[in-house]
């Protein structure tokens, strides 16, 4: 998938994560996070990103995170939706899970 | 004439001699001699200098003006100011207005604190090892019973107080006339007043003599001082307490009060005691539908009082209200016009050294930042290990009440609240009773008796460590907090033994 755009998906409420990507001209991916459970959580919410960014085949990007507690489901849609949008792509099935 | 000697038997009848005669008789108006032989001193500076304070003593303060309070601040500047040194603030509890501490704490006015609770930036601070000396916690019970015992000897304690006369009877509100500020009761304050060696009222609303009622004797008062501000009505409470609409909690709320109608304690004639939190607040609301429809009603409520608890007394389903903290606008207009709605302090309130009212508790419903396997409780530091509560009167109730219902989400926001173990000790499991979430109830092996009764009426119980799992599922597993090796807080249990210790946050990457 390539990203066109900076595309963003979240808000800033508790429980939810800003997700934004931004295509980028440097080799792999880069997560900056903030959390309000940067020291529970933090390793586990990056690498949640990273599998996300991962499974849609992207190897470039910057990803800016700004999480208020989100489940890792939460964090998987947020990363998902924001990738759609910043590839300007609306080929996505939602409803149909993958792994059925 | 009396002699002495005639008297069979005089060495055993205590007396200081043979009246020597009157003293001169009072001729002046009570008006006169009111403004004349009052208590009221000029400045705070001149009350402080009267009392004799000196370096290395104990001062107190009261929390009844919340995170209005602007007597703590006002005064450790003026002690600042006039360069005493090396002091130990004691009070009541403390909140986010009091970050101004911080400077004192580092200029050496203030070298140790003793408090129930902290919050803010002074907490945090305290939590990255700002003082040398830990910060002592104590319950409102343990800190009464603290200043009974002597343990907690008071220098001075500079209480404010929404009303006073010039004899220093003082009150959290007036029955004069309204200035603005009403903070309810001052249960916490009559403790420090009946101990401490020199006790200041600062008021911003002097009344004519008698200002009655009131909660402090004028008898306990050495110095009155008139200050324009005292604290922010805003800060001091709200209005009414909020009723929650998080549907959440209303299902805690809802579990809770349908738990303790099927443990038996929801009888006509029963006592009880709500915390202020979102679902403790609500389970009232649940339990006066139940009281209505089974045409019971409560003896007396206990404890922090809300507008909700008032409401219940004015309907005719609470005989008796006895109040340590008024929590709200609507629980501080009920003190002052309702004749059964009753002022008590600290030591009547929860003080293990004595027959408390805690002591007669049917059940109390309480909240937690956290909740173990072994039903041990925290409410004093967050998932970050970064001091953020208050014990209150947590401890005291649990163990006084028959039944001891903690209510809680399952997990905030990504943070659980059931856990292996709590960062931090504050009520021991043997006092939890059942903890009640809104995915389930768990009720402590030690209680046989409840969990029998809970099923017996429908409900579901999971074990803890079902509610622990559950949660776990949901968010992960939590890295664990890191600490440094140094203790910056002692928490006391409600007998002045050291339940467990709080280390400081270790943030180094």
């Amino acid at each position: 998938m390539e990203l066109i755009t900076t595309g963003y998906a979240g808000t800033m409420e508790s429980n939810d994560i800003m997700i934004t990507v931004e295509p980028s001209d440097q080799d792999g991916v880069q997560v900056e996070l903030t959390s309000s459970v940067y020291q529970q959580f933090g390793k586990q919410i990056i690498a949640v990103i990273r599998e996300t960014v991962a499974s849609y085949g992207v190897e470039n990007a910057l990803i800016t995170a700004v999480d208020k507690g989100a489940l890792d489901c939460t964090v998987r849609a947020r990363v998902s939706t924001a990738l759609m949008r910043s590839a300007k792509r609306s080929d996505y099935t939602w409803e149909v899970r993958q792994d059925v | 004439m009396v002699e002495l000697n005639n008297i069979p038997h005089i060495d055993e009848i205590s007396n200081h001699g043979v009246f020597a005669g009157a003293a001169e008789k009072k001729t002046a108006t009570f008006s006169e001699r009111y403004h004349q032989q009052n208590k009221i001193v000029p400045s705070l500076e001149e009350a402080i200098r009267r009392t004799g304070l000196k370096d290395g003593m104990t001062i107190s303060f009261h929390h009844h003006f919340r995170n209005g309070d602007h007597v703590i601040n006002m005064v450790m500047d003026k002690l600042a100011e006039m360069g005493f040194k090396n002091l130990t603030l004691a009070a009541s509890s403390l909140a986010s207005v009091h970050a101004p501490l911080i400077k004192h704490i580092k200029n050496g006015v203030i070298t140790h604190i003793e408090t129930s609770g902290l919050r803010g930036e002074l907490a945090e601070e305290i939590s990255r090892g700002l003082m040398d000396c830990p910060v002592v916690f104590r319950s409102h019970g343990g800190r009464a019973s603290a200043i009974r015992s002597g343990d907690l000897h008071i220098d001075v304690a500079f209480m404010g107080a929404p009303s006073c006369d010039p004899y220093g009877n003082a009150n959290g509100y007036s029955r004069d006339d309204d200035d603005g500020i009403a903070c309810g009761s001052l249960g916490y304050a009559r403790t420090d007043t009946e101990y401490a060696d020199n006790v200041i009222i600062i008021t911003n609303h002097l009344v004519a003599y008698p200002n009655a009622p009131w909660a402090i004797p004028e008898y306990d008062v050495d110095y009155v001082v008139l200050a324009d501000d005292i604290g922010d009505p805003k800060g001091i409470m709200s209005g009414a307490t909020r009723y929650t609409k998080d549907p959440k909690e209303l299902l805690i709320a809802k579990t809770a009060a349908n738990v303790i109608e099927a443990t038996g304690y929801l009888y006509d004639g029963f006592s009880m005691q709500m915390g202020s939190g979102g679902a403790s607040l609500a389970t009232a609301r649940f339990l006066r539908q139940k009281m209505i429809d089974q045409n019971i009603h409560c003896r007396f409520a206990l404890g922090g009082i809300t507008g909700q608890i008032t409401a219940m007394h004015e309907e005719g389903l609470i005989d008796r209200i006895l109040d340590v903290q008024s929590f709200d606008l609507d629980a501080a207009l009920s003190l002052k016009n309702n004749h059964f709605h009753h002022q008590i302090g600290a030591t009547y309130y929860a003080s293990h050294m004595i027959s408390a009212a805690v002591d007669q508790l049917d059940f109390v419903i309480l909240s937690a930042l956290e909740i173990d396997t072994d039903f041990n409780v925290n409410v004093l530091t967050g998932s970050d290990g970064v001091i953020r509560g208050a014990i209150g009167g947590h401890p005291d109730t649990a163990e006084g009440a028959s039944l001891s219902v903690v209510v809680a989400p399952l997990t905030r926001g990504r943070i659980p609240t059931i856990v292996k173990h709590v960062n931090t000790v504050v009520t021991p499991g043997e006092m939890v009773d059942v903890v009640v979430t809104d995915q389930g109830i768990a009720v402590n092996p030690r209680r046989t008796d409840l969990k029998e009764k809970i099923e017996a009426a429908g409900l579901h119980v999971f074990t803890i460590e079902q509610l622990q799992q559950r949660a776990e599922a949901l968010v992960g597993v939590p890295d664990p907090i890191r600490y440094k090796d140094r203790i910056v807080g002692v928490v006391m249990y409600r007998d002045n033994t050291i339940i467990d210790v709080i280390r400081q946050i270790d943030e180094d990457e």
